[in-house]
């Protein structure tokens, strides 16, 4: 694999058609021309701060961990920041990135319409046209969201091809993306895709891991044991991973959605599952058929139901670095329930993976131990979707 | 030399993409015999893949129908078997890498060589990439076809020095499809890659009409068409092979 760029292990690379090939090399180029300015820098740093608001609080959840009994929990709590998630952090420094190359609109996939929401906001900002793609299901299951995309001025083309969910929307826009180019920047959302996107998105994503170092080094004078956050392609994991991966200390584990469970068809746990493969630009772990289609995977989560992995978890994965656990419907959802009884904070069914695993790990640690947890939304675009699965409509 | 090289002996060259099961394997044969009795002169078989992100809406659902038609990489490897019983003409396999890597990229090529497949198209792997594929399809006399983008500009000379087979220059940008007009400048990238290479080019994506095939086949060395073929197929089923030979005829005699 000589020519082969931005490999994790055997994962990553760039497998696209050659239609695309110079817009990713022009995006490398620009990527690693602007990433070490100190004007881009400046630009995206005030943009975190004073439009985003970040820093992000890192909350002790004191509740919580006195009512679980074991180890110490904080909360980093990403959906606090603007448009509700960690989505944003990327989508800023994406829409920065592409509007000093020039392009005038950027396309984008959503699933639960989080970063769908952040690209609109961001284009909106920014003065850049702007087209989401989201899975027709995904747009019944997120209707809040579709509004907002549509409010910000956004254009949201559902997509009815496949299982009508976020890997359908992730392969219309790279379709979209091959037929205009010249002015479009495909924003995508995730630590996926082709080479340079999982390092871009890793990067820009980073500032959560960042903060939650000087915040517990400030909070404890000690790093956590351990690190939690949910995983679909795993922005929000390799975020809040990434500045740990190098303290040989700290665990670090990823959650996935296992649907209704690893032993049924109607998950969408890709560490779990999954098997290598070659699918939306990269080679990494896939939930795929014998001869290689891709699954029809599924979760309550509409941000989670992502059949693949991002290759640097695949990578993280290969060495036991961090460890990818799955959680179901049911857990999450308890979990969902349960943060927002015991501390007042509703968080997405997407980071109710993540909480999930932190209440069945804390009670078997020591009191002295410290879990972080990154909440990566906030759950108010689920509360109907949860409702429903608690049996009970409600009309917005 | 593979027998590739054949299918661009008889004029210029008329190849026919037909998705492999739709409607089923007994029509796939017959619509492949009936571009052939039409004068198809190379035969692209794709194998369906789930999720085809290179592919318009038309092959997207030839794709579809296939898969649910129960139609497997295993079963069509025994297709194939008996298809080259009744047909002679060069033939490649157009997928995507997954079908090919999650097979066993050696197993699966190696099969190819077995049952008379002369190439493979993989529209996502792009010259980075190709190395792991390309090293078992030399072994197995399986030629990997390379592909030219209108947005190639500098990769042209790279990716055409190491061509085999025939070079697909694809002809607009954008996915698989029927189109009313084509506004690349293929006269100029077809030159390009003539100072390159000495492989044989056909133009695809967007050609359907007698008047195109006549156009590009003045350009290049042939013509591909996938979607209006599919398009045949998908609306008369069984029936469509007479169809595709009536067809193929037409684009072939305006060539």
């Amino acid at each position: 694999m000589s020519n082969s760029r931005g490999r994790f292990g055997v994962h990553g690379g760039q497998y696209i058609p050659e239609t695309l090939m110079n817009a990713v090399i022009e995006l490398e180029e620009a990527y690693n021309h602007y990433k070490d300015d100190p004007e881009f820098n400046r630009e995206l740093t005030e943009l975190l701060n004073e439009y985003a608001g970040r820093p992000s609080r890192l909350y002790y959840a004191e509740k919580m961990t006195k009512d679980l009994g074991g180890a110490k929990i904080y909360l980093k709590r990403e959906d606090l920041n603007h448009t509700g998630a960690h989505k944003i952090n990327n989508v800023l420094g994406q829409a920065l990135l592409a509007k000093k190359m020039g392009k005038t609109r950027l396309i984008a996939e959503t699933g639960a319409g989080q970063h769908g929401v952040a690209t609109a906001t961001a284009a909106a900002l920014m003065g850049m046209e702007c087209v989401v793609f989201m899975g027709e299901e995904d747009t019944k299951r997120q209707a809040l969201n579709v509004y907002k995309m549509r409010l910000l001025g956004a254009e949201v083309i559902p997509v009815t091809t496949g299982t009508a969910t976020l890997k359908d929307a992730v392969s219309e826009a790279m379709r979209e993306w091959t037929s205009r180019i010249d002015d479009t920047h495909y924003c995508l959302g995730s630590v996926m895709g082709p080479h340079p996107f999982p390092t871009i998105v890793r990067d820009f994503q980073a500032v959560i891991s960042k903060e939650i170092k000087e915040q517990m080094l400030e909070k404890e004078g000690r790093l956590p044991d351990t690190v939690i956050a949910c995983v679909g392609g795993g922005s929000n994991a390799i975020g809040t991973f990434y500045n740990f991966i190098e303290d040989e200390s700290v665990q670090l584990i990823g959650c996935e959605a296992a649907g209704r469970g690893i032993d049924t068809f109607e998950t969408a746990a890709t560490i779990n599952t999954g098997r290598l493969g070659i699918f939306h630009g990269m080679k990494s772990y896939f939930c795929q058929d014998k001869y290689g289609q891709i699954a029809p995977v599924y979760s309550i989560s509409a941000g989670l139901d992502y059949p693949g992995i991002g290759p640097e978890h695949a990578y993280l994965h290969d060495i036991h670095r961090a460890e990818y656990v799955a959680i179901t419907d049911d857990e999450a959802v308890n979990a969902f329930e349960y943060l927002s009884r015991t501390e007042g904070i509703i968080p997405a069914i997407e980071s109710s993976h993540a909480l999930a695993h932190a209440m069945k790990i804390a009670p078997t640690m020591d009191k002295d131990k410290i879990i972080v947890v990154t909440i990566s939304g906030r759950g108010d675009k689920d509360c109907a979707a949860i409702a429903r699965y608690r049996g009970e409509i409600i009309e917005e | 030399m593979s027998k590739i090289k054949n299918a661009f002996t008889n004029g210029k060259a008329f190849i026919a993409f037909i998705t492999c099961g739709d409607p089923d394997l007994e029509t796939t044969k017959e619509a492949v015999i009936a571009a052939v009795n039409g004068g198809a002169d190379l035969i692209e078989l794709g194998i369906p893949f789930s999720d085809p992100t290179a592919e318009g809406p038309v092959i997207q659902g030839a794709n579809l129908r296939a898969l649910s038609g129960g139609v497997t990489t295993d079963k069509i490897f025994d297709f194939v078997v008996d298809l080259r019983k009744s047909v002679s003409v060069p033939m490649v396999f157009m997928t995507y890498a997954n079908v090919v890597f999650s097979y066993g990229s050696e197993e699966f090529i190696k099969r190819c060589n077995e049952i008379g497949m002369d190439g493979l198209i993989l529209p996502d792997l792009p010259f980075e990439e190709k190395e792991e594929f390309e090293e078992v399809c030399n072994k197995y006399d399986v030629d990997l076809v390379s592909l030219i983008a209108p947005t190639s500009e500098k990769r042209i000379s790279m990716i055409a020095k190491e061509a085999k087979g025939f070079i697909y220059v694809v002809s607009s940008l954008g996915v698989t499809g029927t189109r009313s007009s084509i506004t690349t400048d293929l006269d100029s990238i077809v030159k390009l890659i003539r100072e390159s290479s000495d492989v044989p080019c056909a133009i695809g994506f967007g050609i359907s009409t007698p008047e195109q095939a006549s156009k590009y086949s003045k350009i290049a060395d042939g013509v591909i068409v996938g979607s209006a073929i599919i398009k045949l197929l998908e609306k008369h089923g069984k029936d469509a092979p007479k169809y595709v030979e009536e067809y193929v005829h037409s684009m072939k005699a305006a060539m």
